[in-house]
């Protein structure tokens, strides 16, 4: 597999930027992007916490699914529109409000997650949903996606344009001073915003269990788009490696090694995803599976562990405190805001409650961990205070 | 004074019968923020090659080599509180492990500066 990389790999619109800040280029979900810049990974992973990240995601996966007749009645064409997704999905898309966004995950029929997605209803297009899922898993997904919709409704795929998260407790005031609209977002909310002429849209959500948007934009602006956010001296650019260290301290799946095509939402501990309504009418794929799992629990279940010592990472062993092989390791690494080793993985439900002693297996010697509760560092997403 | 490099990046410094042994700076920036290193027990015997000691990044561990054969008679125990002494001062204050040189004729084999200059040029 030597000569693979270069001329293969896809680059981003703001491959350039990344270049020129010193990113350090790696293959990544079929593009090159950087794992880091200069700074490197603890002090991208800190600033992010304390200040705002720039991420370019633009590798992942957004698009638009219209209905194809609309009949001009906007609750009737978002029911009719839901119901072109929701058979593939397991949340509940029709109670949507405008501008809502829905964290959800694709089944296959065995109730195994084929990817983990963001599902959103259009605040000014009835019948119209943002979709947006992973990189690795793209192709599959819009392939799955439009063939289940046929000609009742059309996908358009997105990812020709950039796709930004910014990150970070102060990324709400460094983006309302572009965009002051911004501020009118709830956590899990997106919108439209008009900027020197160009639409972008930005949702309040992201991978990191900070406040912060992410922000879908055209080619044509994209990077004049991150260099105006970066000139603000609030942001710096934020690579991979402190994604991941992000978003597994904030206890969030990773496609691919926390959730793949065996394993069921309630395994992965993402019960919450499988909407009530949903849940009631027993009408997504897996169904039968998902709901007996949920009523006497599953196989193996994913919990967060404290390590002590090196790092566990994907693929080591968890042992029980007498030694026997439960589990395995999906991820795993050093937690930045904690200073210490920290990992997600799956052990049968003896094992997991809070405070069992277990071990992990690293070059050959059993080390302590311990079950915690995730996520490892809390979230601190915008909650809007209602007043009802 | 000898310092002499492998091409895996290791430094050995020769001091007399004894050789000090770390990473270089080349490798400390190729790995990123080192945050534990775990380091071989005193006594232990290497071969030239064998793995003595590992080096683990926010991203990823990666294994340091012995660069010659001996018995290790110190190491730098220092690294298990400040792992970052090898990010600071890989040369020096990051050096990881002492090793009594079995067979000096093994050293013959490594890099000098300029060869090792060359190689991550």
């Amino acid at each position: 597999m030597a000569q693979t990389s270069a001329e293969t790999l896809k680059t981003t619109p703001l491959y350039e930027q990344h270049i020129a800040a010193g990113g350090r280029m790696v293959p990544f979900g079929g593009y090159s992007l950087p794992v880091q810049y200069a700074s490197g990974i603890m002090t991208e992973h800190k600033w992010t916490r304390e200040h705002a990240g720039l991420f370019d995601v633009s590798h992942m996966g957004p698009s638009f699914l219209e209905l194809s007749s609309k009949t001009g009645d906007a609750d009737a064409d978002h029911a009719a529109i839901a119901a072109v997704i929701e058979p593939l999905i397991c949340g509940d898309i029709a109670g949507l409000k405008p501008g809502q966004i829905r964290y959800t995950l694709l089944l296959n029929a065995q109730g195994g997650t084929m990817d983990d997605l963001m599902v959103a209803r259009s605040p000014r297009f009835p019948g119209a949903l943002y979709i947006v899922v992973n990189a690795g898993t793209k192709d599959a997904d819009f392939a799955h996606i439009a063939e289940a919709a046929g000609d009742r409704a059309k996908l358009t795929r997105a990812d020709d344009g950039a796709l930004l998260a910014l990150q970070g407790p102060e990324a709400i005031d460094v983006l309302s001073a572009l965009l002051p609209g911004v501020v009118e977002l709830g956590f899990m909310q997106y919108g439209p915003f008009d900027w020197n002429g160009h639409t972008l849209i930005v949702s309040r959500s992201g991978y990191t269990g900070e406040d912060g948007f992410e922000i879908l934009a055209p080619a044509s602006i994209a990077t004049t788009f991150w260099d105006t956010l970066l000139a603000d001296e609030r942001v710096k650019p934020i690579g991979l490696g402190a994604r991941d260290s992000l978003r597994l301290e904030a206890g969030l799946p990773l496609y691919g090694h926390d959730l793949n095509e065996t394993i069921s939402p309630i395994e992965a501990d993402l019960g919450f995803a499988v909407s009530k309504r949903r849940r009631e009418a027993a009408d997504f794929p897996g169904a039968a599976r998902i709901l007996a799992e949920r009523e006497n629990g599953p196989a193996r279940k994913r919990v967060g562990l404290i390590v002590e010592g090196a790092p566990a990472r994907e693929g080591a062993e968890i042992l029980d405190a007498a030694g026997a092989v439960i589990g395995v390791v999906t991820s795993g690494g050093f937690a930045p805001s904690l200073g210490r080793a920290i990992a997600l993985g799956f052990v049968p439900p003896a094992h997991i409650a809070i405070g069992t002693r277990l071990q992990v297996s690293i070059r050959g010697r059993a080390q302590a961990a311990e079950v915690v509760p995730t996520p490892f560092v809390p979230h601190r997403y915008f909650r809007k205070t209602t007043s009802s | 004074m000898t310092t002499k490099f492998t091409p895996d990046h290791e430094y050995i410094r020769v001091e007399g019968a004894t050789g000090i042994v770390g990473i270089t700076q080349f490798a400390q920036e190729a790995l990123g923020d080192i945050v534990f290193v775990e380091l071989p027990s005193v006594g232990k015997v290497f071969k030239k090659g064998d793995e003595a000691a590992v080096v683990e990044s926010v991203k990823a561990a990666s294994e340091i080599y012995a660069p010659v054969s001996g018995t290790v008679t110190e190491v730098n125990d220092t690294l298990t509180g400040e792992p970052g002494l090898v990010n600071q001062d890989p040369a020096a204050a990051g050096w990881m492990f002492k090793i009594a040189i079995a067979d000096a004729s093994e050293l013959d084999g490594l890099l000098d500066d300029a060869g090792y200059a060359e190689l991550t040029k």
